[in-house]
């Protein structure tokens, strides 16, 4: 298929930036969209242009790297996937593409598609673990039994990829389904009780002073997200933070 | 310099103990003054950044990635292996040890896989308290599946993503020493040298991948954690910025490179669909527990589903070549990695592939979903269920075990896997080859470590499921937080390593000089051009099964593409600003020598042994064929160019197990 790429190009930070349009030729359905992008750079390359900065690693939807707001949608039209896993199958021959990195005040652009997610890591510096040494010399594993519920749901909040995805998507630009899913599941957990309290204290005041936005219980975040996050982490969060409150 | 593997000694089992209890410590005052560099921050990086500075060492630590939970371990899926014998079917030390070594191949340290298994049940109890949320019972205790070579189930699991759980687990405990200041993180960066004055390394170059700039970090020891090489083969299920650089410089400065030809093919892929391909897709070897690999018996029942006038699930059972079961009763669709991809090489290169390009097997859950369905149907109390009940119920219990796995199938090949049988070839995975380590996993340089897959040590010519993740672990976590202490003890008086001198100066001129080259070089070609063309002339040459005909082709091929790189490779942009083809061009520079020195590593084995297969050396009914008086390891030499690379052998000693012929019949 022939399709039209309309993209946001921006040399860096200072940049004001602009949409630009290319066309791109003999795409196949079973391209990933990122396998698109590299067919348009190789294009701009061999023409001597700059190709268009995109942040990608391990194209199998698990790094969290890739973040291409795609028709205005995070991560583009398919559901559960991120954008490496987005395949050109979803597009039709004559299709426009609108391509804009995530928008959001606390992800600087850093070139083109490619924004500054440091906001995230400095928000699970502030409590994003818990405080058990690395030595080895912990107790056994099975000491402590787990219902086999609690553990799935733990692994399910855990599943988060930090793409950024729900923040992006958000109108708020809130990153309450991130930090809520870090806080969960740790809450879900034995070994995260003893210092559930501070943790959510400190996580959300970090989140606070990086400037994202509050939850008005939308939900786009949760529909958006590419691993299927529920709001209910959301909800979770509050309820630590009330009791941390108390 | 002869090869010193510093293994200690008395008998295997206290080896480890005793050396904890003879080594030099460093006390926690002293610690305070002493820096580590760790370059990659994946399970094996992350881990030992972690706990280096848990110890009180000011750590370093530097990603290419923006953030160091994106390193590629994050996509291993299967699980762990761990000597726990949770479930009591016979698992211990010794059997993970053993296993370990046969699966290599009997190419592996013994010494070095002993402590492997021995601190493997640790990891686990770590990774529980750090809050990882590994797959429960009913009863709320851990549970295990099974990986390929093995007899027990002792792999534990975080659904498909135990990586990217594990991973997050390392990254939290940095995170806390981030937060404490004892970690000094550098994301997006990357390191483009080593530094090494007085014959120790003392430091590295680094380029910050946002701004360009050039920087120069100094410190007391150098861990290189930057993963493997799979990328020399263009496509691999490597991440994309996987590469080989780091361990490649230290190579350059004096690090000895081991057993480059060990490559691991991993049998469950998603095939290949054409050109434009950027990476492919693993899928856990997990599957194998529950699906069963065949192809048809009849090549006229392969023409008619290549042409779409047949569907697999039409064929009868009479008419499937389960050829894994066929040939390897005893361990069926779980013998290991390579045998599995050999297995389907030599089914597919006979022509019964399944699909267009005759490069792909079946992977078949219908068996199971069966099985499993029955077993489920009593458990409800449902009687004289209907096959499509059986089935459905069969389903979500498979559904429960892989759903991930099997919704990436249906993303990415369309086609829906509970109705149709997976299609599958083998892809490049894992290197086992890497910079050459002692006991201590110091390199030949001093002070200059190499730890999880960049090393070499622990999985010979084949490593085994669900063991990448524990060698990486038990390096970070708890092997070299030790070793590096004996040798620091010797830096307490050392006072901070300066940036200032010629050593450092001499580095970074070589590193601008080699950007600057790129930049204004007016070439023809893009950097992908040349790193498709040395994929391919490693898969062909240097793939799955080699000779020493194709070997030597690829010596000249690949040495013929170096040097048409260096002439005409253009790199568009200016080195002040992100780039990503100006990195990737140093990326694949170093690829194209690895390359090289890979086909010549492969050439100069004349046996086949594990991963590497040569055509020489195969059994009457095509196994592979290991011989004596290659029971070395391979360690390299820089000496320029590399065709001038000197071989060294440290030889391996097996006093613990015996070396038998390696049977999964």
């Amino acid at each position: 298929m022939n399709l039209t790429l309309k993209i946001w190009r921006q040399v860096d930070a200072k940049d004001k930036g602009k949409m630009v349009d290319y066309k791109v030729t003999e795409i196949s359905g079973s391209m990933s969209f990122l396998e698109m992008m590299d067919v348009l750079n190789e294009q701009l390359v061999n023409a001597g242009e700059q190709p268009v900065a995109f942040d990608h690693d391990c194209r199998e939807g698990i790094c969290g790297m890739c973040s291409m707001y795609i028709n205005g949608e995070a991560h583009g039209p398919d559901r559960g996937v991120t954008t490496c896993q987005l395949h050109m199958r979803m597009f039709k021959d004559g299709d426009t593409i609108t391509i804009e990195p995530w928008r959001a005040g606390a992800f600087p652009v850093v070139k083109d598609l490619v924004v500054d997610r440091s906001a995230f890591d400095r928000i699970q510096h502030a409590g994003g673990y818990i405080s058990v040494n690395t030595s080895g010399n912990t107790q056994d594993a099975n000491a402590i039994p787990i219902s086999k519920q609690a553990a799935d749901t733990a692994m399910d909040a855990a599943t988060c990829i930090g793409c950024g995805a729900c923040v992006a998507t958000c109108k708020n630009s809130s990153a309450m389904l991130f930090v809520g899913a870090k806080v969960s599941q740790y809450a879900l957990l034995p070994q995260g009780q003893v210092e559930a309290a501070d943790r959510v204290r400190n996580m959300v005041a970090q989140m606070d002073l990086e400037g994202f936005g509050n939850c008005t219980n939308t939900g786009a975040c949760e529909v958006e997200c590419p691993k299927g996050i529920s709001l209910d982490n959301i909800a979770r969060m509050n309820r630590e933070l009330m009791k941390a409150s108390i | 310099m002869a090869l010193d593997s510093k293994i200690p000694k008395g008998p295997i089992k206290d080896k480890w103990t005793d050396y904890k209890n003879h080594i030099n410590l460093v006390n926690p005052a002293n610690k305070r003054h002493i820096d580590v560099i760790v370059v990659g921050t994946g399970l094996a990086g992350g881990s030992a950044s972690a706990t280096l500075a848990e110890l009180g060492y000011n750590v370093k630590a530097f990603a290419y990635q923006d953030s160091p939970r994106r390193a590629h371990s994050i996509a291993a899926q299967g699980g762990i292996n761990a000597a726990k014998n949770y479930q009591g079917d016979g698992d211990s030390t010794y059997r993970l040890f053993y296993d370990t070594v046969k699966g290599g191949d009997y190419r592996s340290r013994e010494a070095n896989v002993y402590r492997l298994a021995e601190v493997s049940a640790n990891i686990i109890d770590q990774c529980v308290a750090q809050g990882v949320p590994f797959a429960r019972d009913y009863g709320g205790l851990l549970d295990n599946r099974s990986f390929g070579g093995v007899l027990v189930s002792r792999t534990f699991y975080a659904k498909g993503q135990t990586g990217q759980q594990l991973l997050l687990g390392a990254y939290s405990a940095m995170n806390r020493q981030i937060a404490r200041g004892k970690i000094e993180m550098f994301n997006r960066h990357e390191m483009l040298d080593v530094v090494v004055v007085d014959g120790k390394a003392r430091g590295i170059i680094a380029r910050n991948l946002v701004t360009g700039e050039i920087e120069r970090h100094s410190a007391h020891a150098v861990v290189i954690a930057s993963g493997g090489y799979g990328n020399v083969y263009f496509l691999s299920t490597n991440a994309m910025g996987s590469n080989v650089t780091a361990g490649w410089k230290v190579h350059k400065k004096g690090a000895y490179f081991a057993n480059p030809c060990y490559t691991q093919i991993h049998p469950t892929c998603i095939p290949r669909s054409g050109d434009y391909q950027s990476k492919l897709t693993l899928m856990s070897e997990s599957l194998r527990n529950d699906g069963r690999i065949w192809v048809p018996k009849n090549l006229d029942d392969v023409k008619a589903i290549r042409e779409g006038s047949k569907k697999p699930t039409e064929l009868t059972e009479d008419q499937r070549d389960y050829y894994l079961e066929r040939r390897y009763p005893a361990f069926g669709n779980l013998v290991p990695r390579d045998v599995a991809s050999r297995a389907a090489k030599e089914r597919c290169d006979a022509g019964y592939g399944v699909n267009a390009t005759g490069e792909a097997v079946y992977l078949d859950f219908a068996a199971s979903f069966e099985r499993y369905g029955k077993e489920q149907a009593k458990i409800q109390n449902i009687s004289n269920p209907s096959e499509a009940k059986i089935k459905e119920l069969g389903q979500e219990i498979v559904k429960a075990k892989y759903g991930n796995l099997f919704q990436m199938y249906e993303k990415i090949v369309d086609e829906n896997p509970y109705e149709t049988p997976m299609m599958i070839y083998p892809a490049v995975h894992y290197t086992m080859g890497g910079v050459w380590v002692d006991y201590n996993l110091m390199t030949t340089i001093p002070g200059c470590y190499a730890i999880g897959e960049a090393n070499f040590s622990d999985h010979g010519a084949n490593r085994l499921g669900a063991s990448a993740l524990m060698q990486g672990l038990a390096d970070g976590y708890f092997v070299l937080p030790y070793t590096i202490g004996d040798y620091l003890a010797d830096d307490i008086r050392t006072g901070k390593i300066s940036t200032e001198s010629s050593e450092f100066e001499a580095a970074e001129k070589e590193v601008t000089e080699r950007i600057e080259f790129f930049i204004n070089n007016e070439g023809t070609h893009s950097v992908d051009y040349y790193h498709k063309k040395l994929g391919k002339i490693m898969w062909d040459k240097c793939g799955m099964s080699r000779n020493a005909e194709g070997l030597e082709i690829a010596i000249e091929e690949i040495s013929a593409l170096r040097k048409d790189f260096w002439q005409h490779v253009n790199v568009p942009g200016t080195s002040t600003e992100y780039n990503e083809q100006l990195a990737k061009a140093g990326r694949v520079a170093d690829f194209l020598e690895l390359g090289e020195l890979f086909a010549k590593d492969a050439l100069v084995r004349e046996e086949s042994a594990g991963g590497h297969f040569r055509e020489e050396h195969q059994t009457e009914d095509g196994e592979a064929k290991r011989i004596k008086e290659f029971q070395f390891v391979s360690a390299w030499e820089y000496k320029g160019e590399p065709k001038d690379a000197v071989l060294h052998k440290e030889e391996l000693a097996y006093e613990n197990i015996e070396v038998k012929e390696r049977s999964y019949k």
